[in-house]
């Protein structure tokens, strides 16, 4: 498969006010993010997850090393409608990200932009509001709505774009849990069913074990990537970077320094529970 | 408390008037106006309140809310019809005291102004009740696109236009919420004289703005995601076109506008 994103030694260091020198975030990073996928970023804060989001569709522009996107570096001046428009950025906080007053005005500014024509942008707000679940809403007030709505009227905007892969950052950080399941449940369909590759930053472990790949950054680097099992099973490392791996790894955990024998891969509540069972009645 | 400003609200519906072009809408504000300031007589008033009348009732606005945006301006009416009967001299004296004169004239003529302006905002409310900001918005940027040539930003404002209405409802919570943090934690908004209550919004104030520039951040970096890069080569889902009913409205503005000065022609 080919790579949606690829960062090649991505060095940033976001400017310094006045004489003051500047905060370096990133020296030598590398990812690469394959066609399709749905990876969740990891880290603590200010270990550069929203930085590196921002490199995706040349909100911020690398000091050193490059970002390619389908192929197309991000500091190339002409490529960037082209770019933004393959890549679309959820942000946190749903408020400050629709523009519109009315949630299908809102949905359609993205197309709008993009200098679709009129019945075209029409056929794609719909279908972006049905992909969301939120078409029965287009004609409501977006200030009306649960955070969990908005959020997903924000999704909405960016597949009314029809992007390649869309980035989330901490999407659900502002949400109420059902607003969090709403919109978890809203991104794996569009990677399920659409194709569209995901890249999730998240401080809910939870939500990152539904990801098919696992990305630990810490202090600007890379601390570990693999498949949620293989991530979670390194409680150890996790916890060198303050980070809990989700509560079942972390019970399993704890159990074993009691002389348990537990798997630390059973990431599942159900799986994790057969997984005591079997034990305590061994 | 501020959740009741309805001032530019708008209620969404599918009544013909809802349905009608913001152009048409616009341009039809502009003319009852216009006629409003022509009216000098009862019955142009009653044509006028007439025509008003029926298109809050065709509107389906509810009346409650017309009345409700209201409350604010009680003040300015009051004012303006204290000071009509105060300043005008005619020559029906009804009562003077302490060397001020009451004509039968300033009562007709303060009446005349009140109803004026209530009619005049009753119109602005009908227009803003029933046109969505953005469609609103869209009719200014289209109606004012000529000046586009003189390198006016038409564009930008109309943008700008948009997204101060979009983020007048989410301050409003905002200052509510701010409010009640101050107050939890002992600020009095209510008691002191007024230099007291202005020095006790400076901590609603402070942290109200710095958010509200925290947004605009946001805000820019989530238009710049979505391929905003101003209003070159932007189109409009829904684009602006001209139906029956706008050319029957259109019609029924003229008529009113030449009813008006007609009868103004004629002394009434």
């Amino acid at each position: 498969m080919s790579n949606a994103i690829s960062v090649e030694h991505l060095a940033y260091t976001y400017p310094g006010v006045d004489d003051t020198p500047g905060v370096a975030v990133f020296e030598d990073m590398n990812l690469t993010i394959e066609e399709g996928s749905f990876v969740a970023v990891l880290g603590g804060n200010g270990c550069g997850k929203s930085t590196l989001a921002k490199h995706f569709n040349s909100i911020l522009l690398p000091c050193g090393g490059k970002v390619y996107v389908c192929g197309m570096d991000t500091s190339d001046e002409e490529k960037l409608i082209s770019i933004r428009r393959r890549v679309g950025m959820v942000f946190q906080n749903p408020d400050n990200q629709i523009v519109a007053n009315v949630v299908e005005e809102d949905v359609a500014f993205g197309p709008e932009n993009l200098g679709v024509a009129s019945p075209v942008i029409r056929q794609r707000v719909d279908a972006a509001l049905q992909q969301v679940g939120m078409y029965d809403y287009r004609e409501h007030a977006p200030h009306l709505l649960s955070g969990g709505q908005k959020q997903r009227i924000a999704i909405a905007g960016i597949i009314a774009m029809q992007p390649k892969c869309i980035v989330l950052d901490e999407p659900t950080a502002m949400l109420d849990p059902r607003g969090r399941k709403e919109v978890m449940d809203t991104i794996l369909t569009l990677n399920r069913e659409k194709g569209i590759t995901v890249v999730l930053i998240t401080h809910h472990m939870d939500e990152a074990a539904k990801a098919q790949r696992v990305v630990v950054m810490s202090k600007g680097k890379v601390a570990a990537d693999g498949t949620p099992k293989e991530v979670f099973s390194q409680v150890e490392l996790l916890h060198s970077i303050r980070l809990a791996a989700p509560e079942t790894v972390e019970l399993s955990n704890e159990l074993n320094k009691y002389g348990f024998h537990l798997s630390l891969e059973n990431l599942e509540v159900e799986e994790c529970a057969q997984a005591l069972y079997d034990a305590v009645k061994a | 408390m501020l959740k009741d400003i309805t001032l530019g609200q708008y209620f969404p519906g599918k009544s013909p008037v809802h349905l009608l072009d913001p152009r048409t809408k616009l341009i039809m504000l502009v003319v009852y106006i216009v006629a409003l300031f022509l009216a000098v007589s009862w019955i142009s008033y009653a044509v006028m309140f007439a025509f008003l009348v029926i298109a809050i009732a065709v509107s389906r606005i509810p009346l409650k809310s017309i009345v409700k945006g209201m409350k604010p301006l009680v003040f300015i009416l009051v004012f303006t019809g204290i000071l009509n009967i105060f300043f005008t001299t005619g020559e029906k004296e009804l009562v003077s005291f302490w060397g001020i004169h009451i004509y039968w004239e300033g009562i007709v003529r303060a009446f005349f102004m009140m109803i004026r302006i209530l009619m005049l905002i009753t119109g602005t409310f009908l227009l803003t009740y029933t046109t969505s900001p953005i469609a609103l918005t869209d009719g200014l940027e289209s109606l004012l696109g000529p000046l586009k040539v003189l390198r006016l930003p038409v564009h930008e404002l109309a943008m700008m236009m948009c997204i101060a209405l979009r983020f007048i409802p989410t301050l409003i919570e905002e200052t509510d919420k701010i409010m009640s943090a101050q107050k939890a934690r002992g600020a009095d908004f209510e008691s002191g004289n007024l230099l007291e209550r202005v020095k006790a919004l400076v901590p609603i104030l402070v942290p109200l703005f710095i958010s509200a520039f925290r947004r605009a951040d946001e805000l820019a970096t989530a238009m710049e995601c979505r391929c905003y890069h101003g209003g070159d080569g932007r189109t409009k889902m829904k684009l602006l076109r001209y139906k029956g009913r706008d050319y029957g409205t259109y019609g029924l503005g003229i008529l009113l506008l030449a009813g008006v000065i007609v009868l103004r022609s004629f002394g009434l």
